[in-house]
């Protein structure tokens, strides 16, 4: 008790010498950054997941080809959940005498349940964020339908038996697909209405849609309850299956967020185990001399701990504040720019900052109070008398179950952790057995260089231990920020390349053979370039190896799913751009034998079929069967027009196909879509620039928010910086009144001082280009699954911030040691 | 009062075991002062901590107000320290981040004294820093610095008082003004003083005089006066 009293009173007294301001402000740098960081990865976590939700219009969706039961609806309510019906069929809709082919899609009042439905009041005009669907009454229809039939809005549509007005051009609906199920243009109805169209009833081609929205813990336990009442036909769609692309440009973000925090938090927590040394070597002596008065040691450890704890406090405290503001800042600049409102964070990261704040000191400052228990009264009488230094076991241990556990809690990934915990430990590992042999090195070179040189190296030499353990920390910082920097930009520009600004954004589809020179010489009368058009056959699976689909065992749902459904095949004689043969042969060009067929290489490990396996379909009352002999692997981000199954030329001769393409309209070219449409009603044209925008807006708020959070790692990586230099000033400042008592010049121990920073320096760039080189091509390979590049100038830029960064933190730290006068200094050692 | 038996210490270093001290032994009564002088390396300072217990022996063993140092941890020697024990350091060893009146509240803060803030205060004007009490020891001279350290060493009224070379680093003169009020407290409050000092002077104004060289006790002897 006694001790908590007495840490509390001097705890105060210390604050106002400034004594502890160092440790304080590096847990409250953690503090600020990991609730920054946390704040901003949770709100955006949320608004990624909440666009990605987007692309099925709900949380969950429940697919069937008739209408959906009762006992759904009663199930979703059970579980407090919001649901919505969209039914769609396809459906030749008149305007007067003119008509076309549409999907109809009848929705009810609370579609959609994720995202928002935009349309326009004319063609081309601006569009606008709805949250109702059309009125009874009333239909609204895309813009492509609408040129078609030569209608627009306040123009009367006949569905079925009824005729609608429309009030709106249909721009843009959540759960518009990206591929080519929805080949027709959309006419979007009330569900109300549908009845009355006359167009359901037996027979028809009606999917019907059961939306599901709610929070996540119900959404899964509706999910678990319904699958188990489920027929095989039916297919549910989820979150995490939500469109591929979506989903995996969120999981990149995650991804993204998730290891720019470990990196924040990793340097913070170099950061405070550095300024937690420091700490306890500023208070050895006084330590001794309580000691000398009579102190237990378990009032020393007591009054530490205690005033740990209120550090802590503190840190937490001020860190949560400053984090917050920070945070309020950023995310209102996120929202000025994407113009869309960030859902508010949760309480979590508040606790896990706290949380963390504790495990941080815990694991990076205990060795050293345990150190600072262990002084020797003795100190009093002899300055050199020097606790022994903490067990390497329990620094490392100590500190390695807080990184585990810290990086756990932020990455939430076994494999992730895995791979960063151990590119670190390596990484570090390897810089301080380099760091000593430069060390020793550096130290044997000082004979030929001058008098501030000799005794700037003989200080790195001198250090030994010391100097390389500088260097890692250097090391890592610099690796850190190249890491967040060059390697940064090298992974977001490989991973921007996936998706580049010259991706179609246009699917013309369901083209007659005879109309594809038509089409192509309007676009070239129209002075625009005109796309390649690839065939498309429709089938359907029969049996793999003479085993037929419905008897197979599958890997994965998603194989089974796709071998059961209506595929859609194509022949090619040669690879477009955006696939490559991963397995197996590619067939000539001119080639004309049996039917060889080309499976896409992840459909194929889902559908468990390899090369040699024989697949046969079913197309338009024929039965065709060809050999799997290559594998494709295809960016599916390059918006070409790609088949998980292709035919060898020849083999789909005389089946009825119809082509696709795909091509990129700029914003004025796109009315040249108008007299294609007239010339050709029966292509659809599918307008992706909406779907392209929505992915686009989802990798812009991952890496702004990277760019963001960076701002905190790096004022981390700077503070780790000053703490390195801070640690080692009293002796400085001490050597140099020394130097400067013997006669030396103030700018000759300037440059001895610099040129053993610059020794330092030269020696961790070298490291750490050679650490992010590394890290780099782990993360590109192992997380990203990008094509590691090599970059140049990751190694001079990386040696540049060696020498410069290590030179401008000493320069700053060292002014005041070299400028302080050697009388004060000398005085000063006894105080 | 304070008993040295048979007391030695040796250390190693690179050059192989180094003996600091060996078979020094006296007898220290309550109140009586002690000057501990030798040259340089003579093993003085080594032997004030064997007798505070900062430091254990290697051979031989002390024993201060009845209690066998050697018997305690680390923690027992400490609490024997905080009841009867007193410094004053050659180089003061204030604590830099408390003012001149904390400096002297600490031991009976230690102690658990609940009148720490008055008592302090009286032993502060004692001292002659009554108008000072609240500067940071970097605000004070070096002889003010060892008044406060003076004050601080008397605050818990020590048994035993220890004083290592008090006016090495100070002039002539302050150094003769700190001495004074030394004597004068260690009158009034009958304090056992064993004082570390080269200077001759200042060994002359105490009872008793131990000399070392080389680590061994060389004489013992009671001053003129």
């Amino acid at each position: 008790m006694r001790a908590v009293v007495y840490a509390l009173r001097s705890f105060g007294r210390e604050l106002r010498s400034g004594e502890v301001l160092v440790l304080l402000a590096a847990v409250a740098l953690a503090v600020a950054a990991l609730t920054a960081v946390g704040f901003l990865t949770d709100r955006i976590s949320k608004a990624v997941k909440i666009q990605a939700n987007e692309t099925l219009a709900a949380d969950l969706r429940l697919r069937s080809q008739d209408p959906v039961p009762q006992e759904w609806r009663d199930l979703a309510a059970e579980y407090g959940l919001q649901t919505a019906d969209a039914m769609s069929f396809p459906s030749v809709v008149f305007s007067g005498e003119d008509n076309a082919l549409s999907v109809v899609r009848a929705v009810s009042d609370a579609y959609p349940l994720r995202g928002a439905l935009r349309v326009t009041d004319d063609f081309f005009a601006e569009e606008r964020t709805v949250d109702t669907v059309p009125a009874s009454g009333e239909v609204w229809a895309e813009g492509s339908f609408l040129a078609r039939v030569g209608a627009t809005v306040g123009d009367s549509l006949q569905v079925g038996e009824i005729d609608l007005v429309v009030t709106a051009i249909l721009t843009y609906r959540p759960d518009q697909s990206i591929g080519f199920a929805s080949m027709a243009p959309t006419v979007m109805i009330n569900a109300e209405d549908l009845e009355a169209t006359g167009l359901v009833g037996e027979g028809s081609r009606v999917t019907y849609r059961l939306l599901v929205a709610g929070s996540d813990e119900n959404v899964a336990g509706f999910a678990e309850a319904i699958s188990a009442v489920l027929p095989d036909t039916i297919r549910v769609s989820s979150q995490e299956e939500s469109t591929e692309r979506v989903y995996s440009a969120a999981d990149r973000a995650d991804q993204f967020l998730s290891l720019t925090a470990v990196i924040s938090l990793l340097l913070s927590a170099v950061a405070v185990a550095m300024s937690a040394r420091r700490f306890a070597q500023r208070r050895m002596d006084t330590v001794a001399l309580m000691k000398s008065l009579g102190a237990t040691q378990g009032f020393v450890m007591s009054v530490s701990l205690v005033q740990l704890a209120l550090l802590g406090v503190l840190g937490v405290v001020a860190g949560s504040i400053v984090g917050y503001a920070a945070e309020s800042f950023l995310s209102s600049i996120i929202r000025e720019l994407l113009q869309s409102e960030l859902p508010s964070p949760g309480l979590r990261p508040v606790v896990l900052a706290c949380g963390s704040a504790f495990i941080l000191l815990l694991g990076f400052a205990l060795p050293s109070l345990i150190q600072l228990r262990n002084t020797p009264p003795l100190r009093v009488l002899r300055h050199d008398e020097m606790p022994p230094p903490p067990s390497r076991g329990l620094v490392v241990g100590t500190s390695l179950l807080a990184v585990t556990a810290l990086l756990y809690q932020s990455v939430g990934d076994g494999r992730m952790l895995f791979i960063v915990l151990g590119g670190i430990i390596v990484i570090a590992a390897l810089l301080y057995i380099v760091g000593r042999l430069m060390v020793h090195w550096i130290g044997s070179a000082r004979s030929g260089v001058g008098v501030a040189w000799r005794y700037g190296l003989a200080n790195v030499a001198r250090r030994g231990r010391a100097s390389a353990v500088q260097v890692v920390a250097f090391g890592l910082g610099i690796t850190v920020l190249l890491l967040l920097t060059l390697v940064r930009t090298d992974l977001l520009d490989g991973w921007r390349k996936t998706l580049d600004e010259n991706a179609p954004n246009h699917f013309l589809i369901n083209i007659q053979p005879q109309e594809v020179d038509s089409i192509a010489s309007i676009f070239a009368d129209n002075d625009v370039e005109a796309p390649a058009f690839t065939p498309m056959v429709r089938g359907r699976m029969l049996a793999i190896n003479d085993v037929p689909v419905n008897e197979r065992e599958y890997p994965a749902e998603r194989g089974e799913w796709l071998a059961k459904r209506e595929a859609n095949l194509t022949w090619l004689s040669e690879l477009n751009s955006s696939s490559s043969v991963s397995a197996g042969e590619w067939w000539t060009a001119d080639y004309n034998g049996e039917p060889q067929v080309s499976v896409e290489d992840e459909i194929a490990v889902e559908m468990g079929v390899g090369i040699g396996d024989r697949l046969k379909f079913f197309i338009a009352g024929r039965e065709i069967e060809g050999v799997i002999t290559n594998l494709r692997k295809v960016n599916w981000d390059s918006f070409q027009p790609n088949f998980f199954i292709a035919f060898s030329p020849g083999a789909l001769d005389g089946l009825p196909a119809t082509f696709v393409s795909s091509m990129r309209l700029a914003e004025d070219e796109k009315p040249v879509l108008l007299p294609m449409l007239r010339a050709h009603p029966t292509v659809s044209v599918i307008d992706i620039g909406a779907i392209l925008a929505q992915v686009r807006g989802i990798i812009e708020k991952a890496s702004l928010a990277v760019q963001a959070v960076f701002i905190f790692t790096l004022a981390a990586g700077i503070a780790v910086l000053f703490a390195a230099v801070q640690s080692t000033i009293d002796e400085r400042r001490f050597e140099s009144a020394m130097l400067r008592a013997l006669g030396a010049r103030k700018r000759t121990v300037f440059a001895g001082v610099m040129a053993e920073f610059a020794a330092l320096g030269l020696a961790a760039g070298i490291l750490a280009s050679a650490g992010a080189t590394i890290l780099e091509w782990i993360v590109a390979t192992q997380l990203f699954e990008l094509k590691p590049t090599i970059n140049p100038w990751l190694w001079l830029v990386g040696v540049a911030a060696g020498v410069f960064v290590v030179c401008v933190s000493g320069y700053v730290a060292a002014r005041g040691a070299v400028n302080a006068r050697p009388v004060d200094v000398l005085r000063g050692a006894a105080a | 009062m304070l008993e040295a038996h048979e007391l030695g210490k040796k250390v190693s270093s690179p050059e192989g075991t180094l003996t600091i001290l060996s078979g020094v032994s006296f007898l220290v009564r309550a109140g009586e002062s002690v000057a501990v002088v030798g040259a340089s390396g003579a093993g003085k300072s080594t032997l004030l901590a064997l007798l505070a217990g900062l430091d254990l022996p290697t051979e031989g063993h002390v024993v201060l107000n009845g209690n066998n140092l050697s018997d305690l941890d680390e923690d027992g020697r400490a609490i024997i320290r905080a009841e009867s024990v007193g410094f004053v350091f050659q180089s003061f060893h204030l604590v830099p981040s408390l003012n001149a009146l904390e400096n002297v509240m600490l031991p009976l803060e230690l102690a658990g004294n609940e009148k720490a803030r008055d008592s302090a205060q009286d032993l502060i004007q004692k001292v002659g820093l009554g108008e000072r009490w609240s500067h940071y020891p970097a605000q004070l001279s070096g002889g003010e610095k060892q008044r406060v350290a003076i004050a601080r060493a008397f605050a818990a009224e020590p048994a035993v008082l220890f004083a290592d070379e008090p006016t090495g680093n100070l002039d002539s003169n302050t150094g003769e003004n700190i001495m004074q009020l030394m004597f004068e407290l260690n009158k009034t409050s009958s304090t056992t003083l064993v004082l570390v000092t080269h200077d001759s002077s200042l060994a002359d104004r105490c009872d008793r005089i131990i000399a070392l060289d080389a680590g061994k006790l060389i004489s013992d002897t009671r001053a003129a006066a």
